[in-house]
């Protein structure tokens, strides 16, 4: 076992999946002789060498594009975007190409795209966004965002080893402020279950990256006014696990939606009309969603902490959903 | 092309200066933990931006990206702007709400850069494209750096411009380094005034250093758009004296490099030149600092007073 | 037009021999006989499903390109490019299944026109968002490379696609990385309507190879024999480890943009002008005056074309659409994978490998 942070860990399954499979090798920006912006592959260009740790230019509709043709030619790609910001550069690859390859002729396309997300580091517009639900829209495509060092770890490496392209949300702020006790041997998580944070009795909260340490905090808050939340993280966006959600919504007949993803369009969404559909009958009181605001990221720090999600406005919703 | 007289040169030099000095206030900013986020320098790169915008006509609209803070200053944003940007101050340019040089003034001819480089180019050929549309005398300039230029954006925007024999110029800012990636894995080709002839458009490389050589040749490029000759490529060679930005320390540049270009200073270089044709005296330089001193410390004060917005700004609506 | 290559004074490939160049009349034959079935029987008759794009005219680019390559190579071949699909390998009824939308077409009803694929038969089709498999076949190329078989991958599309941003960002990955890539680019003079005058200011899309730092090199598209030469040497250079090359093939669109479009937009001196080129006549008087083919041996050619064409199409009519139900199927691939099995309604032996499990044969 060893002590690692939430990126030490992604760092770690990277490693262990490009030594286990020769097929497996990294295209991006800055990844190489600088060890990526966030040194997530520090150390694997010296030990794996110019031919699986490709730096390239600033091309990322190019860089998906060729990771998807090495993937049909027998190989495993990682690709990184720099901030997953620039996802939109590389849009139509990961939309047009990847999604819809399998389905419409047959082969494989067993790409990873990984990179940094999310907000709470004064990043700005370009430097924060949660921009999941693009991708959770694709039919294809497959969805994680990881909320702990050890699923950040056993996510990366199912990612690596499914055969689908996998887009994989590392959440920037958990980078080096979440720890964990990791095993060294192999171990892998799989893609579309939910992990059940903390059991409860009162309400549950569904959520994930992030903003699950968010919801811890918000439960440890409301335990001293007696009320008891069950933390649900996803884990996983595309497939998610309609079966644990449902049964923490049936167990606690209160449900609040949080994401740090803005509103209209978000994830949350997705859940209240699947609850509403599937647990109508168990709930004693309104689907509550507690997100960001339809509004870019904004970068200055009173903007953008009026602007996420916070432990604060989730025990508000709790305690105005436990009065029903 | 008429010559400078001795009022614009000193001009020139007082905005060179002008860019060192915010430059290196950011930077003690930043070591101070004042600032919100990263400071990327435009360090040793002060020609190109002071050059190719002092070359341009009131009218006339130019796109800086994150190095470009001179041509900024040229275009009538104060050090205070930046430095309330930087730190993310109510008063900044945009209330807080994007980081760094993203802000932007139709009035005053600055379109705002996003973090997505090469994006810059297709909206200044709109730009230029409207100029083209409504019979103005425009000119529509777009900073692109060595990175950029890899982009889908960039050709896109080259491609359209050039059939459209639109009034654009670009300044290709090449300093040598796109965050830890050398141009000799950036392009194939030497220079990226070797795109130029893709696009059937007309080229030119200068040294980036020497701010009178990229202030000359933007001026004869405008002219060229002005004329409806299309769209211009200047290539400035200069070098990136820092890292990406504050907190990248540039360990895989070759030391030698700095020292190269370290003599090439494009301040101490155009200094020498004045003191050589006699256009500027020690006087006049010594006031000409002066009074950038006063106005550094001034907007510093100003801009460290300003308070943070409040927390409601972040929902203002989204839309117009 | 100067030429901007330096390969110019590299070896020229060897001649095509007889065998040939008897096939290449046979494919640019097969090629334009079946499009006119395609254009003016079977979509008149309503049973196309969606549009029809054909090449006519533009024959020589895929025949020349396919015939160059070895086993091993990859290609990535355009709605225009019908005769390379046939030359890797498809049947004809095959492709004529997949244009009528059935459901054991190499599709199987998923995509229409030429969007299909075999990596057995080292095809990748391309998506209707144009230039997008250009980066593919850079990452096609970099496995390639570091295989070091000397294989190759080519990647057919059109001038218009040159001014999407893709287009750009793998010549440039290309060149940089030196892949053994060629870029063949079909310059037919119209994007639909959008003459090249108002796709681009370059006066020859070739000038954008050195532009890159790759070769580029403009080549009379309706030549095939200038085409299969042209591609050879840029095939050999990329064998050699030289990188990528960028040719720009000149041709007219003889139809066009699909079958719904008049194309009154072309000027009809062009069009008189560019028949004359026309790439299958050119052959002919080729043969014949090299006395390679004789008038009657054409003929019977011409003849067995069509008997061809007749069977494919009958035995492609002949095949049942998909069942509805299959549509949610195969999204994913995952251990019991949809493509694995068989298509749901089989007749008749004819029915192509779809490239259902990954195997690399390319090595």
């Amino acid at each position: 076992m060893a002590l690692l942070t939430y990126v030490e860990a992604i760092r770690q399954g990277i490693w262990e999946e490009m030594e286990r499979d020769p097929s497996v090798f990294l295209l991006g920006e800055d990844i190489g002789a600088y060890g990526g912006a966030f040194k997530v592959t520090a150390g694997m260009l010296e030990k794996f060498g110019e031919d699986r740790v490709i730096d390239t230019p600033i091309s990322e509709s190019a860089i998906v594009g060729a990771a998807i043709g090495a993937a049909l030619m027998g190989m495993r790609p990682v690709v990184e975007m720099q901030f997953m910001d620039f996802i939109a550069c590389g849009f139509d690859q990961i939309v047009n190409m990847a999604a819809k390859l399998h389905y419409r002729w047959g082969p494989a396309v067993p790409i990873v795209i990984r990179g940094p997300c999310g907000a709470g580091v004064h990043g700005g517009p370009y430097h924060s966004q949660s921009n999941e639900m693009w991708f959770v829209h694709t039919p294809g495509l497959k969805v994680v965002a990881p909320a702990t060092a050890y699923d950040a770890k056993g996510l990366i490496k199912a990612a690596i080893r499914d055969d689908n392209p996998v887009i994989f949300f590392e959440h920037k702020f958990l980078y080096r402020r979440v720890k964990e006790e990791i095993p060294e041997q192999d171990y892998v998580v799989p893609i579309g279950k939910a992990a059940v944070r903390r059991e409860g009795t009162d309400i549950a909260v569904i959520t994930y990256g992030a903003m699950v340490w968010t919801a811890l905090d918000a439960a440890r808050e409301l335990e001293k006014e007696g009320l008891s939340l069950e933390v649900v993280d996803l884990r996983s966006l595309l497939p998610y696990d309609e079966e644990t959600v449902l049964a923490s919504v049936r167990k606690c007949s209160k449900v609040i939606l949080l994401h740090e993803d803005t509103r209209t369009g978000g994830m949350a969404g997705e859940l209240a009309a699947l609850i509403a559909e599937k647990a109508f009958e168990d709930l004693d009181g309104p689907i509550l969603r507690v997100t960001a605001p339809d509004t870019p990221v904004p970068f200055s720090p009173p903007l953008e902490e009026h602007f996420l999600p916070n432990a604060q406005k989730v025990v508000e919703a709790a305690r105005k959903l436990a009065s029903y | 092309m008429k010559t400078l007289t001795r009022a614009q040169l000193h001009e020139i030099y007082y905005y060179l200066h002008l860019n060192r000095r915010v430059d290196e206030q950011l930077t003690l900013l930043y070591r101070q933990g004042k600032v919100v986020g990263g400071v990327y320098s435009g360090l040793g790169q002060e020609a190109v931006s002071v050059g190719s915008a002092y070359a341009l006509e009131p009218q006339d609209v130019l796109g800086p990206v994150i190095r470009n803070v001179g041509a900024m200053l040229i275009r009538g944003y104060r050090p205070r702007d930046l430095f309330l940007q930087y730190m993310a101050r109510q008063d900044g340019p945009t209330n807080g709400r994007d980081a760094n040089t993203h802000f932007g003034d139709v009035a005053r001819g600055v379109i705002a850069p996003i973090s997505m480089l090469g994006e810059t180019v297709p909206l200044m050929a709109g730009i230029a494209l409207a100029a083209k549309l409504h019979r103005e005398n425009r000119v529509a300039l777009a900073y692109v750096g060595d990175g950029a230029s890899s982009t889908g954006p960039f050709h896109e925007g080259m491609n359209f411009a050039a059939v459209q024999k639109l009034p654009l110029l670009i300044i290709a800012e090449n300093n040598g380094w796109a965050y830890s990636t050398p141009t000799s894995k950036q392009m194939a080709v030497l220079n990226m005034a070797d795109r130029a002839p893709g696009y059937g458009i007309l080229s030119a490389m200068v040294d980036g250093n020497d701010v009178l050589a990229v202030y000359a040749a933007t001026r004869k490029a405008a002219e060229h758009a002005r004329r409806g000759g299309g769209p211009v490529l200047i290539e400035c060679k200069t070098m990136r004296m820092k890292g990406h930005a504050e907190h990248d320390d540039a360990r895989y540049v070759p030391k030698q490099e700095f020292e190269k270009w370290q003599k090439k200073d494009p301040l101490r270089c155009f200094e020498k030149y004045l003191v050589a044709k006699r256009q500027m005296t020690a006087q006049e330089k010594a006031s000409i600092e002066a009074r950038i001193d006063q106005k550094i410390r001034e907007d510093v004060a100003f801009a460290e007073a300003s308070p943070l917005p409040p927390p409601e700004g972040a929902a203002r609506p989204v839309w117009a | 037009m100067k030429s901007t290559t330096p390969a110019r004074s590299m070896k020229r490939s060897t001649k095509p021999d007889a065998e040939t160049l008897e096939r290449m009349l046979y494919y640019l034959k097969l090629t334009r006989e079946s499009e006119l079935r395609l254009e003016q029987l079977l979509y008149r008759q309503g049973k196309i499903v969606g549009g029809v794009y054909v090449g006519r005219g533009q024959e020589a680019i895929g025949v020349g390109a396919a015939l160059a390559m070895r086993p091993g190579d990859v290609t990535l071949p355009c709605h225009r490019d019908f005769s390379v699909f046939m030359i890797r390998g498809f049947s004809l009824a095959d492709i004529f299944a997949n244009w009528l939308a059935r459901g054991d077409a190499p599709a199987r009803g998923r995509d229409n026109t030429l969007h299909m694929g075999d990596l057995n038969l080292g095809v990748i089709p391309i998506i209707s968002p144009l230039g997008a498999t250009l980066p593919v076949a850079c990452g096609v190329g970099l496995v390639l490379q570091q295989r070091g078989n000397g294989n190759v991958v080519l990647t057919h599309f059109g001038e218009g696609t040159t001014s999407l941003g893709d287009v750009h960002e793998a010549m440039n990955l290309a060149a940089v990385l030196k892949l053994p890539v060629i870029f063949i680019c079909n310059n037919n003079q119209f994007a639909y309507s959008t003459p090249a005058a108002k796709q681009f200011a370059v006066k020859s899309l070739a000038l954008r190879g050195p532009a890159y730092g790759m070769p580029g090199e403009r080549v009379d598209g309706c030549d095939v024999l200038a085409l299969y030469d042209a591609v050879g040497r840029a095939v050999e250079r990329a064998r050699a480890g030289k990188g990528p090359s960028f040719l720009e093939c000149l041709t007219l669109r003889m139809a066009g943009h699909s079958a719904h479009d008049a194309a009154e937009y072309v000027p009809e001196k062009l069009k008189l002008a560019w028949a004359k080129k026309d790439p299958i006549h050119r052959l002919e008087r080729f043969l014949l005056a090299r006395k390679v083919m004789t008038k009657r041996q054409i003929e019977e050619l011409h003849k067995r074309v069509h008997q061809e064409i007749d069977a494919a199409v009958a035995q492609a009519e002949s095949r049942p659409l998909p069942r509805g139900e299959e549509a949610v199927e195969g999204v994913y691939c995952e251990a019991d994978c949809w493509w694995r099995r068989p298509p749901s309604a089989v007749h008749g032996p004819s029915s192509v490998a779809t490239g259902t499990g990954q195997r690399t044969t390319h090595d």
